[in-house]
Order: structure tokens, then sequence, then C-alpha cells
């Protein structure tokens, strides 16, 4: 039972991940008809927010000491953060909450970096072919960590949570048994987090007019546009949103996931059969895959699911079970989860 | 000139095909400026070809996009390496029983994928992929010997070989005593692409082409003439499973070895990436792509300081370091940043890919001399632009 | 322009490109067997090595490395810098005067990390650029792809960092030689260090990494492991690059193991041993001993990535450059006063590979494939920062001191990761070449 309680959590919280970047994802599908490759780098983007952040904060000054020297000849550098020398303990402190700052940053600029990748990129490709948008994506995001790579290296970067934080939490003891239970302190924010972001993002789209006229560009862009309403303003900023979302999926996913430059595109052929299988062009359909197929991915590779899978000579499910659900799932409903018809098909 | 590369009569073809021929066989010759008239890179030039011609067959005229092509190359790949095997170093075997596999691949895979269409095709096919490739690096390393790749052994069966002949040397692909190394497995690569490209063109200006441009101007109208169309886009998938599977093979004949990573979804995504480069839709186009893909990744990666220094060396010296320093960002290990520029540029500034760009070329030169013509061409792009034009 | 096409005839045009055809016959053949002896034997004044490391991709980091020891090395040989291993390599027939009297000049390429692209550099090497040995790489699956291409095409291999025993094992060639160590010695070298730290009675669960070097390592943790009395509760696949690892970590918490073997290297080590300490293993109390977490094949590059995680943790590794021996120091000193940090093991084998192939080539007297596998085999050195050293013929393997390591509690700067906790000398890692799990045929030299 308790492994099941685990791997439920495990689930969901995969499932956190998939479910922000595929909700940016369908939002820019949804709104500007946009395949967007770069969604990946958008998250890796925010990751390095983080990192950049951290860095700063870490800023050391550098004294060479007179006495001690390194095996190579040179004198030792000591080195002390300069929010430390400044500030002492309180400096500290800011380090150590360095994830959760970077919040404050990375909204401001994913949105900068949105609104500028839909201005400057995006928009000349509304009317063409999706396989031209694909190539055209796919090119800045590897321009994108190409840059990222060339100023941080190819190597995962740690990032600390803070440290009330850093451990796990015995979720048994509140039952009385000790133990039993435990996950780590950070994926349980981590969850939390996202469900914030995600009601956050509905929430904005239901009950807010920018959000009304935007659903109702979603649903007919050609109308909304006869009536008056300058529709291309609000899709900008939504791409803005939708880069904001998966910035924020990234700053807040490398304390799980030592961030490095390639991260982005480990997550996005995974979000895009997500936003698939959830349905082109429905917000809820995406965030419901995402926890699905996080979900699923966990029990595969529960000891006890492989055990019983091999008994009757299926191995190796936990590998492609993902692919696998996408397709029975394709099969099953032509447009996914909660696709509407008619949506890049 | 122009006139006849924008007839589309069979001897016109013909004429084309002979010029493509030509332009194929001394690529020793005229690709040495470019310092890539070495055998290794040639056959991939060819081998690339020959499978994103066969994607373009699918994606160029029906428009659906398949992210999983290189699982065919990948079966194709491990089919030859397995009638290495068994059956001995002959590539003609290999080559058919390649293609054969291939193709009831995308048969049973196609089948499932083309019930959809869209973005859901798409990651189907992906889907199909990707289980491959997982698979074949990990619980299939039995058939498909996992990382270390699939290679032919001394001790295989290889029924028809001769064995008494043989040394403890390396096992090498041959037919009637020509090694497949080399310059002569350019030539055989070179061949099949030749005659690939010309089944492609004729399929191009076959009715069952003009179907499947049909297929992508709009399915819907043809479903509702009561034209079944899935016939139509499977043969087409088929077909170019079929291609990729050939690609798989031949790429086995010239190298014995058959490695998991071929079927990754990047590898799918490159040939995508090669055959909207080149320019969707074009014979010549997707040939291009692979060519500039594969160029960049053998010799723009090869570049070091070293290499750049010297290129440099005729300027002062704090110039050609700053020449250097700079360069460096973009070759080398940067190279993947060249080629991210370089696909924003072109689908910036060339929709249609490089042939759009040489047929503006071409059409400025005969605007030049007086004798522009009227273009036979649908929504501003040629049908089978070639080069030189 | 138009009239050009009717006076085509099929005829000519065959003619046409059967004659071009011949032509592009004649044009230059690369493989010249006929002029030299071997393979891209060096005529004029210098003698050109490729170096072939993962320029992109998870390794990009440790192939950087590996090339600026590469460049270093190559200086060292020609002579410039200030000789680096030169001077205290026991073989003292180099003289920095480049390799039997020609410049050392190298090429580069990039290997992705995948065997197809990484055969396709070598090639280009071999076939454009005129390589006589390829060296580099950063994986076992690459490594023995490059290996059985050199020996086909008969050129030598330098192996740089590739870990698996298959690549002297049961895939060895002629002409391929690894410097670096293996899972077999990681397993001989750490069971007794494991014994002495944690007794014999302990329950050991295996996360591995599902492809071919990750099963040979747990293969030969679980043999050592079992010899010292422990026993395996478990042995999970993990697939490659899986990054989130939540769920083949939580079962451990409850499988009653109270020792975690990760068998995984690179970025997957970095995030299973992340997640691993996140999910509270190493504060656990399990059959009333401390739970405890193994990282076999540890790489300071690796590390770093992984941060505070790798405090106290074991793992060995072929060499790190806290070691005080002559060798050592001589090496951390010319490359960190080259680039400023130490250099990583990675680039510590590479450097001494392509120094060993330089002075075989010298001893030799030729460049020739076969003198240098003749001139390599069974040879003793010393002076190269791991103690004496055999490259033993029976299977190219170098046979020398391994090194169990652990995450250092009080680094003293953000280079010193790990702390060298014992140098297992060869003798205790040294295993029969016939065994089952290492029988393989050299088969015989190549020169071409």
């Amino acid at each position: 039972m308790d492994a099941i309680l685990l791997q439920v959590l495990n689930g969901l919280d995969k499932g956190a991940a998939y479910a922000l970047i595929a909700l940016g994802l369908t939002l820019i599908f949804g709104t500007l008809g946009v395949v967007n490759f770069a969604h990946g780098a958008l998250f890796m983007l925010g990751a390095f927010c983080a990192v950049t952040i951290n860095r700063a904060l870490t800023l050391e000054k550098v004294a060479l000491s007179e006495t001690q020297t390194t095996a190579w000849g040179t004198p030792l550098e000591i080195r002390t953060p300069y929010a430390q020398e400044w500030f002492g303990d309180f400096g500290l402190t800011i380090i150590d909450y360095s994830v959760p700052l970077s919040i404050l940053i990375a909204i401001p600029f994913m949105l900068l970096v949105g609104i500028a990748m839909e201005r400057g990129l995006v928009r000349f490709f509304y009317k063409r072919p999706h396989a031209e948008q694909i190539l055209v994506t796919f090119g800045l995001a590897i321009v994108l960590q190409e840059i990222v790579k060339a100023i941080y290296g190819a190597n995962p970067i740690q990032q600390d949570a803070p440290s009330i934080v850093q451990g796990a939490a015995d979720i048994g003891a509140l039952f009385g048994d000790p133990g039993a239970l435990v996950y780590p302190w950070w994926r349980i924010v981590y969850l939390i987090f996202s469900g914030v972001v995600i009601a956050a993002v509905f929430a904005f789209l239901q009950f807010t007019t920018f959000g009304m006229v935007v659903r109702a560009g979603m649903a007919d862009r050609e109308t909304v546009g006869l009536l008056g309403i300058n529709i291309d303003r609000r899709f900008t900023i939504v791409f803005g949103i939708a880069a904001v979302v998966a910035g924020l999926a990234g700053v807040m996913y490398t304390p799980i996931l030592p961030p490095d430059y390639h991260i982005g595109m480990d997550f996005l052929v995974l979000s895009f059969v997500v936003v698939v299988v959830g349905g082109m062009g429905s917000l809820p359909g995406a965030v419901a895959a995402g926890f699905l197929l996080g979900v699923l991915q966990s029990f595969a590779s529960m000891t006890a699911v492989r055990d019983i899978l091999s008994k009757v000579g299926i191995v190796g499910l936990d590998q492609i079970i993902i692919y696998l659900v996408a397709i029975v799932v394709l099969l099953v409903r032509p447009r996914g989860l909660m696709g509407r018809k008619g949506v890049m098909e | 000139m122009m006139k006849f590369f924008s007839q589309s009569s069979e001897k016109g073809d013909l004429v084309l095909i002979a010029l493509f021929a030509v332009a194929v066989f001394t690529m020793p010759i005229w690709l040495a400026p470019f310092g890539a008239n070495y055998p290794d890179l040639m056959q991939r030039f060819a081998i690339f070809g020959i499978f994103a011609t066969g994607f373009n067959i699918l994606f160029g005229l029906t428009g659906y996009l398949s992210f999983g092509h290189a699982a065919f190359l990948g079966v194709g790949s491990y089919t030859a390496v397995w009638t290495f095997k068994l059956l001995g170093m002959n590539p003609i075997p290999a080559v058919i029983a390649s293609v054969v596999v291939a193709g009831v691949f995308a048969l049973v895979i196609g089948f499932i994928s083309l019930r959809r269409s869209g973005i859901y095709f798409s990651i189907l096919t992906l889907a199909f992929a990707q289980m491959c490739y997982n698979l074949a690096y990990s619980v299939l390393t039995p058939i498909t010997n996992g990382e270390t790749g699939l290679r032919v052994l001394h001790e295989d069966p290889r029924i028809f070989d001769d064995k008494t002949v043989e040394t403890t040397g390396p096992l090498i692909s041959q037919i009637f005593g020509y090694q497949m190394q080399g310059m002569t497995g350019f030539y055989f690569c070179g061949i099949l692409l030749v005659i690939t490209v010309f089944i492609a063109m004729r399929i191009f200006r076959s009715p069952f082409g003009m179907m499947l441009k049909a297929v992508k101007t709009n399915q819907n109208r043809l479903n509702y003439t009561g034209v079944n169309t899935r016939p139509y886009t499977l043969a087409a998938f088929v077909i170019s499973g079929m291609y990729a599977g050939l690609a798989g093979a031949l790429m086995c004949i010239i190298d014995p070895l058959a490695g998991a990573e071929r079927m990754q979804w990047t590898a799918s995504g490159e040939v995508v990436l090669m055959t909207i480069l080149g320019g969707v839709g074009t014979i010549i186009g997707p040939i291009i792509g692979a060519g500039l893909i594969k160029y960049f990744e053998n010799i723009f990666s090869a570049f070091n300081d070293q290499t750049l220094a010297n290129i440099y060396s005729f300027l002062p010296d704090g110039l050609s370091e700053v020449l250097v320093s700079v360069t460096s960002l973009f070759v080398g290990e940067g190279w993947h940043l060249s080629l991210g520029i370089l696909f924003m540029l072109i689908v910036i500034f060339l929709p249609g890919g490089v042939t759009e760009g040489l047929s503006r070329i071409g059409k400025l030169i005969a605007r030049r001399t007086g004798k522009a013509q009227k273009n036979e061409n649908e929504g501003g792009r040629r049908s089978s632009p070639m080069p030189g034009e | 322009m138009g009239g050009f096409k009717s006076k085509i005839d099929r005829r000519t045009l065959l003619k046409g490109t059967a004659a071009m055809g011949a032509a592009a016959f004649a044009s230059p053949y690369f493989f010249t067997k006929g002029a030299s002896a071997y393979v891209n034997e060096p005529t004029g004044s210098s003698v050109t090595f490729g170096f072939n490391v993962p320029q992109t991709g998870a390794y990009a980091d440790e192939g950087a490395d590996e090339l600026r020891a590469y460049q270093l090395a190559v200086e060292h040989l020609n002579g410039e810098g200030d000789g680096g291993l030169l001077n205290t390599f026991s073989s003292k027939e180099l003289k920095g005067s480049g390799v039997l009297g020609k410049k050392v000049e190298f090429t580069t390429g990039d290997t992705q990390t995948k065997s197809d692209a990484a055969r396709a550099s070598a090639k280009r090497m071999i076939e454009k650029d005129g390589a006589i040995m390829i060296t580099g790489g950063s994986s076992s699956g690459v490594a023995i792809a490059v290996q059985s291409l050199c020996q086909e095409a008969g050129v030598i291999f330098m192996a740089g960092l590739t870990h698996s025993n298959d690549t002297t094992g049961k895939d060895r060639r002629r002409n391929g030689f690894r410097h670096f160590f293996n899972t077999e010695m990681s397993g001989a070298a750490l069971g007794p260090v494991m014994e002495a730290n944690y007794g014999n009675d302990r329950k050991a669960y295996h996360l591995t990494a599902d492809y071919t070097w990750g099963w040979s390592q747990e293969g030969s943790i679980k043999k050592y492991s079992e010899a010292i009395g422990w026993e395996t509760v478990n042995a999970v696949r993990t697939p490659l690059g899986a990054g989130d690892f939540s769920q083949y970590i939580t079962p451990v918490l409850n499988s009653g193991a109270d020792v975690l073997i990760l068998n995984h290297y690179g970025k997957d080590m970095v995030n299973s041993l992340t997640q691993a300490v996140q999910f509270g293993l190493r504060d656990k109390q399990v059959n009333g001993k401390n739970f405890e977490i193994v990282v076999p094949l540890y790489s300071r590059l690796m590390a770093q990535g992984a941060g505070e995680n790798v405090k106290g943790i074991f793992g060995s590794t072929n060499w790190h450059w806290s070691l005080q021996d002559e060798g050592s120091q001589a090496f951390v000193k010319s490359f960190g006063a080259k680039y400023g940090f130490p250099p990583s093991q990675a680039a510590h084998t590479c450097y001494v590979q392509a120094l060993l192939y330089a002075d075989a080539a010298q001893r030799a007297g030729s460049f020739n494939p076969c003198a240098i596998v003749e001139a390599l085999e069974g040879f003793e050195f010393d002076g190269m920062g791991n103690g004496p050293t055999l490259y033993r013929a029976d299977d190219h393997q170098c046979f020398k001191k391994v090194l169990v390591v652990k995450g250092n509690e009080n680094p003293t700067s953000q280079f010193d990761l790990l702390e060298v906790v014992q140098e297992v000398p060869a003798e205790k890692v040294t295993y029969d070449p016939t065994g089952d799990e290492f029988a393989g045929d050299l088969g015989a030299c190549n020169a071409g």
C-alpha cells in the first residue's frame, strides 16, 4: 500500500513537470497555431535563470593566499561570497533561498523572452506551414542551448533547495507509522507550486476579460478579429505567459534535476507526446495527460509490476510505457483525451 | 536550358537523371575544393540522400509528417547485419532483405499510424520509433547488441561465404571481389542513389503521385468524391519506409555495424530537417539538404583552433587571434550553433529551402539574359529544380 | 539553349556519363596501398594524430578536457612547454623533438557519444586527414565501435575513457589499447574497502543503467560484494537518460536493503545520486545500520554536478589530481599552469595514451601499426601517475593501481571533491584474461 502511495506521489510529481510544460505548449498551439519546438529551450532558460541568480549571489571575492599554493604552483585563491561579506549571515540566508528567489527574476525575464520571441520571430510564421514553424523554432532552440553551453559548459550544475526543505518529510509519522512513507520536501513543494501555477493560468483565462477574449480567440480567431478586438496583442502576451510557465517549471525543477544545456530537449519530445495525448488545443487535456502519463510511468517501473509482467514474458515495459499509452489513447480517441475537432489534423 | 528543366516528359526525365548521375559520379572532383571528397563523407551524402528522398515521397507528396522514419533506417541496418551474419558478406541479399523487412515494418506502423492525420500521425510515428529505440538499446540486446552495436564476427555462420580462403582480417562486404569500401563503396551507394532518385521522379510524375499530391492539397475533398485515400498514403508510407531501409542497409554495407542511436528521435528529426532545408516536394532538395547537414556534421565539427589559426595566418597576429576566437564559437564544438543559425536563416529567408534559392538565382539569370519564361510552378515552388539551374 | 535538348540522344548521353565516371575513378584514391608499407605512412616532416572526442552531447565537458590534455601532450612531444610527464616517464626515448624526428600535428573530431558519428569522424581522420592513430572517447560503446574500425582500417586506436570490460575483453582487438581501468578492477578494488567500512552483513540494492556498461558494472560489483558476504536484494535496470529516477528510488526505501549501489555514469549518476539523497536514504537506519550509497565509477567532472551529495560516498577512479607521486604532480603542474584548473581523470588517461603511443613509435623506430603493437605489448613503465604499469600482451589492458575514493567531506576548493582513500596495488586487481567474462580474440595486427 505504501509503495503504491509513493508511486502515486512520484507519478504526480513527474506529471506536474510534464503538465506545466505541456500547458504552455498547448496555450501557444491553441491561440497562435504555432508548433513551438523551442518550448523545451524556454524550460531550459528558466532553469538557467536559477543557475545565474545563484551564481550572482555567490559571486566571490577572490583573494590570493600569500602562504598556500595550488598543486600547479599558483597562489591559492581564497574565495568568500560577496553576499556573505556584506550582509553576514543574512547574506548566507539569501544564498540558501536562491532557487525560490529566482522566481522573482524569472517571471519578468521569461515574459520578456516570450514577447521578444513572438514579436521578433514567431509572428512571421503564423501563416506558414507547420513544417517551417518546426524548423525555425528548432533552429532557435539549438541556438539558445548552444549559447547556454558556451557560457555554462555541458555538465549539469547542482542547485540546492533551501535548507529547511532539504531532505525528506516523514508523512507516515502523521498517520502514526513513522518511516513508512517518506517523501522529499522539495518534491512536495514542487507539486503544490505546480498546482498553484496551473490554477492561476486557468483562473486567468476563466475569470478575466483578457482571458475571455483569448479563449474566444482560441475558438474562432477570425470572428474575434471581426469584432474589432486586437487579438494579436493579446496573443503576444499569451506567448509571454506560456514562456513564464515553462520558465517557472524550469526554475523549480533545478533542485530535483541538476540542469544542463540539454535539459530542454530531453523534455521536448515527452511534452509533445503529453500535449497530443491530452488533445491539441485543450488546456485541461494537457494537464490531465501530464498527470496520467506521469503516474502510469511510475507504476510501470514498480518492482511488483515488473515481476508480474516478466512472468508473462513482457520486459522493459517501463522503458516504453509513455509511448505505448500514447498509441493506445490516440487509437481509441482520435483527438486525444480532450482534443477539438479540426485542430492540427 | 531552362526549357527542359520544366519539362515533365519522359525524355526530359531521362536527361535530368543523366545529368544527376553525372553530378553524383563526379563528386570526387567537384567536392574537392570543399574538402569533402573523401569516400566516407561521399558515401554518407549518397546514403542520406536516399533516406531523405524516400522521406520526401511521403512528406513532400502527401504532407504527412512522420517523426519516426529513423526506425526504418535502424530496422534496415539490423536486418543487413543479420543477413551478413547468417548468409555472408554479399551486399545484394542484405539490400533485398533490408528493404523487405523495413517495408513490412512500415506496413504495420503505417497501417496503424495512418488512421490519424496531422500532428496525431506525427506523434504516433514518433512513439513507435522511440519504442524501437528504447527496446533496441536495452531489452532487445540479444538481437541488437545494445549500446555496442551489432557487428559481424568471424564465428558467425555466414553460410554462403567461402571460409577456406578467409584470413583473420576484417570482414568487409563484397561483391564479385569488389570490396564495398572507399571509392568502390561510394560508387555502389551512388548507383543506388541515382536509381532511387529516378524511381522517386517517376513516382512524382505518375498518376499515383498526382493522387498523393491531391491528398496533400485537400484530403477531405477526395474523401467526399468517394476516393479512399488510405491505400495511397499507405503505399507512400511503405515506399518511403523501404527507402529508409535501403539507406540503413547501405550504412551497414559500407561499414558493417548497426547501432541503436540510428533510431533515436533526433535521427528522425534530422531527416525532417534535411528535407525542409533542401526544399520539400522537390526531387533534388532533400538530397541537397542531406548533403548540407552531413557536411556541417563532418567538416565544421573538425575545425579546431589550430586549423583556424592556419586559415587566418596571413593576417596580422592580433587580428588573427580575434578572428580565431570568434570563429571558434561556430565551428569545432560549436558546430551545432552554426547549424541552428543555418536552419533559421534558410527558413526565414528561403521558405522553400535551398532549392528555392537556386531557382531564384536561376530566374534572375534568366531575366538578365532576357529569356525569362513562364514558370510552371505550383504555389511558388518548382516541381523539380536541379542544380545549375 | 532550348536547342540543346534535341541534340542529346540517349547514346551520346550514356557515353558522356561513362567518360565522366571513368574520370572520377581515376581521381585521387585514398587507400594507396601500393606506394607505402601501411596506411597513412607519414612521408613529410610531420605526423598526424587523430583526437576523436565528444564535443556535443552529455560528455562535451569531458571531451573538452580530453582535448586540452591532447594539446598539452602534442606540445610536450614537440618540445614546447615544460615537458610534463616526459620528465618523469620511465622510458627516456622521447626527447621533445617530435616523434621519429617528425613534428606531431593533430586533427580533431566530434564523436557525439554515438557509435555512428564516432566512426564517421574517425574515418574522416583516416581517409582525409591522414591520421596515423586515433585516440579519445568517453564511452564504451564508442570505444568498441571505433576500435574495431581502426582494426579494419589498419591504424592504432588508443582508447580514452572507456570502463566496460568488453573493450579489452570479448571485443579486444590487436590494434587497440586501453590505459583506463574497467568494471572488474573497480569491483576488485572496492570489495575490500566496502568490507572494511561497512562490514560483511549487508544487503545491497542495485540501480543499473540499462545498457552494456551498466550490466558489466553491476556484474562486477555483485561478484565482489557477494564474495564478502553481502546479499543482493534486487538489481533494477533503469532506462538510459531517465532524468527523474524517483520511481526507481522509492522501492529501495522499504526493500530491507541497507546499501544502494548506483551503476550509473555521467548525467544518470548525477541525477540518481542527487535524488537518492533527497529521498533521505543517507539519513536512514536499516537493520540497525546506517544506509549507505556506493557509486562504483566516479568522475570528478560529474561529481561537480552532484555537488554536496557526493560527500562520504565511496567509488573508484582511474587517477586523481591530488595524488602526490612525482608523475601526477608533474602533470597537474603543467596542465594547471596552462589552463588554470587541475586535469580530470579523462584528461590524464588521454594524455598518457598519446605519450605511450609516441614512445612506442620512437622505440619501434616506425609508425607501422604492427611495429607499434609489438612495442606496446608487454611494455612496462612507470612515472605516469599510476605507479608501475604493465600493458598486458594478452588483452592490451593496462594493469596499474586503482584508486578508491570518497566524496570529500571538507573540500578546500571547487576541484577538491574527491579524497583518495586507498591506492589498490595492481596485483590486487589483476585478473585472468581467459576467464569467462573476458575471453576474446585479439586477431592479427592490421597495417592496412
